[in-house]
């Protein structure tokens, strides 16, 4: 929770009294890196709808296509598989174009099962 | 299409084929610096390229016109709500200097979960569709060729759709954008972890495009209670966001702090706001820097916004600034309108050219004393800071516990801070694990990505992504039927198609205007009357959007703002054709031939001489350069006097200025000299013309003269109307 206190940065700031201009600014930029580190690694491994998004309009859906897909993989809770990565599984295992099956899973024409089936033991 | 600097940007045939439209170039431009330029008569020490077209500042008109353009690129923010008629504005903001043209998004876009598409309306911004980027991409290549300087286009990537916003940035050629994830947790409550991941795969987007970013910080300086308490914490979230964007793969010279001076006067503005900016200049060496004005202490003053905004560039001019925004003078009283727009720019560009080489005059005292002192005392308290966020247990825990935005000047803490939980805010709990077999088959994708291995690039598993061919996007034009740029344009043909004229702020014919009246009356008073005033006028809805009292019994001067619902129709206006001086050598050939002189003084009780000598002196390129003959006999000189003395040198014409205008003295004067020629019977035999501030040419052929000249006349005018009065040449027109 948020707290009150009085201004002590004389006290608080003894142990940097001795840096040199330069050693401070080292200091500035380990702590920065030190905080935003956990936060990269977060990013590394976690997506979201928004992201898998991107990765649709990027694949050339449109944002209509791309939210009702990524709906879909939300849904059949695949989205720690890539929604891109859903797309082009059923595109390989149908042989047809990403276009038509993406269009085809948005417009609700598999079922959950279907598109969890994709990712069952075989190789992605 | 070329634009045509005398004609309007033709809107509708910039939406045509928009479809197919793609951008010429992706990516940030900065300005071409030029070494030691020389520009009409000066030696300039920091300024860049100069204009193909622009319009120079209004006291250019006594040099020559130059433009010189100052080294930063300089940024306008339009968002009116309706980006047809933005464009507009962007070309005139471009045509002053503008470089960078950031465009402000609807209320609520931050919330809005996915893209928006088409061309609604929007409310104190514009949804950023990718219609609208498209179109305005469109125009602003027009524009840039047109003043023959690039233009950067700029957005915002935030919210949570913030990494599609990113591809669709990348996608339409978006030079430069916003993106900080602070501001997403802070000021729009979006959720904390979910605001981070986003932000990593936008950012890594917007580096494979080399966008240019832009951070949030300033937002706390506008946020906080006491803006210059906040100056630690500022180097925190500039800290957090540069180091997050470098490890998501953005390289340091597209990352760009966004900084505000703190505080503005009557605080003593450079004294706190100088050693703040110097230390983070020192911090920060390897970014760039976006230098922003202070709107945190604006009021509806005009002139006092336009103060701090002066030394606001003065901060930039002795420290740094890579691109310098402008702030509009009015965002005090309104939502920015067109000619604010402009004067903001011409500030910073005035302002700059004026400093020009300013630290090759000046040092400052950066090595000892207050100045040493301060901005390390800053960077202390910053690192404290970040010392804390460590031992609370990370940044995510410290945004929980309210470090963020609290009046203290950190590591005081007034527990005044902005909280957000960690599983609170809008999309809380939505960010999902990458499994081990997570794939995006998709080029820059951020983070964990188990892509079959030997491939050139991820996206040749699909056959090419977007970002590679733009072949692939699939365009989506409009959603509603409504709401959209046709059937807004629908509205406005009058204005663009059948020569109707309206006064507008921001949209064509919206009919604002805005009138200044002084009150001689205590405030209360002058502003209810300031509005039955304006009512009177015919104005509808009128507002008062300015008021400041001169003395409190005195008077209050008040703006007034209202709109007109009439139009002009401008075919049917009486412009009188504004005459071409003739060439130097037909002026002066016909003087030798007819040996012209003329008689020329100042009348009645009035002393002012500079207009005249203007009009006559051969130093200032007046009549004489040609050859003429002048008489001159000075100021206050009765009309009598000059009468006499045309007929004693037998001038071929007589010259009178008459400044003074009170009781309607200049029309007496000039009246008075056509009835005396006209008396002594040589009325025929000579050309007379008067010139003055309040006298113009209609009003002097009224009172029997010639010609009549207000401001702005030069010798070349008054000459070329004599000669061509004598040779005849108005007779043949008639």
């Amino acid at each position: 929770m948020p707290i009150n206190r009085e201004d002590d940065f004389e006290e608080r700031r003894s142990h940097l009294e001795g840096l040199s201009d330069k050693e401070l600014k080292a200091r500035f930029w380990e702590l920065a890196e030190d905080v935003i580190d956990p936060l990269i690694d977060l990013s590394k491994t976690h997506t979201s709808a928004s992201i898998e998004r991107s990765v649709l309009l990027r694949m050339g859906f449109n944002s209509l296509d791309a939210k009702a897909i990524v709906n879909q993989v939300v849904q059949a809770d695949l989205l720690g598989k890539g929604a891109g990565h859903v797309v082009y599984k059923m595109a390989k295992k149908e042989d047809r174009s990403i276009k038509e099956v993406g269009l085809d899973i948005g417009n609700e024409k598999y079922d959950k099962e279907e598109l969890k089936k994709l990712f069952d033991g075989g190789e992605s | 299409m070329d634009l045509n600097p005398e004609k309007k940007i033709d809107i509708e045939e910039i939406l045509k084929d928009i479809k197919s439209y793609r951008p010429r170039r992706r990516g940030w431009t900065w300005r071409k610096k030029v070494e030691d330029q020389k520009i009409g008569s000066f030696q300039y020490k920091e300024t860049s390229e100069g204009l193909k077209n622009s319009v120079p500042l209004p006291a250019a008109r006594s040099f020559n016109n130059i433009d010189p353009q100052p080294e930063p690129v300089i940024t306008t923010e339009i968002a009116s709500g309706r980006f047809e008629d933005d464009i507009r504005r962007m070309r005139m903001a471009a045509w002053h200097g503008a470089d960078h043209i950031m465009v402000i998004r609807t209320a609520g876009q931050s919330h809005f979960d996915g893209l928006i598409e088409g061309t609604p309306e929007g409310v104190g911004g514009i949804p950023i569709t990718r219609k609208q980027i498209r179109a305005t991409r469109k125009a602003l290549d027009y524009i840039e060729d047109e003043v023959g300087r690039p233009i950067n286009f700029h957005s915002y990537v935030s919210g949570v759709a913030g990494s599609e916003i990113a591809v669709l940035f990348a996608e339409e050629g978006v030079n430069g954008a916003h993106q900080d994830p602070q501001y997403n947790v802070l000021y729009r409550d979006v959720n904390m972890y979910r605001s981070f991941v986003d932000a990593a795969a936008a950012k890594k987007i917007m580096a494979s495009t080399g966008m240019l970013q832009i951070d949030g910080a300033h937002n706390a300086n506008a946020t906080a209670r006491q803006a210059w308490k906040v100056m630690p914490e500022l180097f925190v979230q500039h800290a957090i966001n540069s180091m997050f964007s470098v490890k998501a793969g953005m390289p340091k010279d597209k990352i760009s702090l966004s900084t505000v001076p703190p505080v503005a006067p009557p605080a003593p503005d450079l004294r706190l706001n100088l050693p703040y900016a110097i230390a983070l200049r020192e911090l920060f060496d390897e970014f760039k820097f976006r230098a922003q004005q202070n709107t945190k202490y604006m009021e509806s003053s005009i002139r006092e916004a336009t103060v701090t905004h002066t030394l606001n560039l003065l901060l930039s001019e002795l420290t740094s600034a890579d691109l310098q925004s402008t702030i509009t003078p009015d965002e005090g009283r309104n939502v920015p309108w067109h000619y604010f727009n402009v004067q903001a720019v011409d500030t910073a560009k005035q302002a700059f050219a004026g400093m020009d080489g300013l630290k090759d005059l000046i040092e400052l005292k950066t090595d000892e004393g207050y100045l040493k002192e301060k901005s390390r005392e800053l960077k202390e308290r910053a690192i404290l800071f970040m010392e804390e966020i460590l031992e609370v247990g990370g940044y995510f825990q410290a945004v929980a516990e309210g470090f963020f935005v609290d009046s203290g000047e950190y590591p005081e803490r007034n527990g005044d801070g902005i909280v957000r939980e960690k599983d609170g805010g809008v999309a809380a709990n939505s960010i999902v694990e990458r499994d081990d077999d997570y794939m995006a088959p998709v080029c820059d994708h951020f983070g964990y990505n188990n892509l079959p291995e030997d491939l050139d690039k991820p996206c040749d598993l699909i056959g090419g992504c977007t970002l590679h061919n733009p072949d692939k996007i699939d365009f989506i034009d409009e959603l509603d039927p409504e709401d959209n740029v046709e059937k807004r344009l629908e509205k406005t043909e009058d204005f663009r198609e059948n020569d109707m004229v309206k006064p507008e702020v921001q949209w064509l014919g919206d009919g604002w205007v805005n009138i200044t009246m002084f009150i001689p009356e205590s405030e209360a008073v002058a502003e209810y009357a300031s509005i039955e005033i304006a009512k009177k006028m015919n104005l509808n809805d009128p507002e008062v959007i300015h008021k400041e009292v001169m003395q409190p019994a005195e008077g209050t001067v008040c703006e007034v703002k209202g709109w007109v619902d009439f139009s002009i129709d401008k075919n049917k206006l009486e412009i009188p054709e504004k005459e071409e001086a003739l060439p130097y050598d037909e002026i002066r050939g016909f003087v030798d031939e007819n040996s012209l002189s003329v008689v020329a003084a100042t009348v009645g009780k009035d002393e002012h001489s500079v207009g005249m000598r203007e009009i006559i002196d051969i130093k200032h390129g007046g009549i004489e350069r040609f050859g003429i003959k002048v008489t001159y006999l000075g100021t206050s000189v009765p009309i009598s006097k000059v009468v006499d003395a045309a007929i004693e040198t037998n001038a071929d014409a007589i010259l009178i200025s008459t400044i003074i205008s009170h009781n309607e003295v200049h029309r007496t004067n000039m009246k008075k000299l056509n009835d005396l020629c006209v008396e002594k019977g040589i009325r025929d035999d000579l050309i007379l013309i008067a010139g003055g501030t309040q006298v113009n040419n209609e009003m002097a052929v009224k009172a029997g003269l010639d010609a009549g000249y207000g401001r702005g006349t030069h010798g070349d005018d008054v000459a070329t109307f004599v000669v061509k009065s004598l040779r005849g040449d108005y007779n043949e027109e008639e």
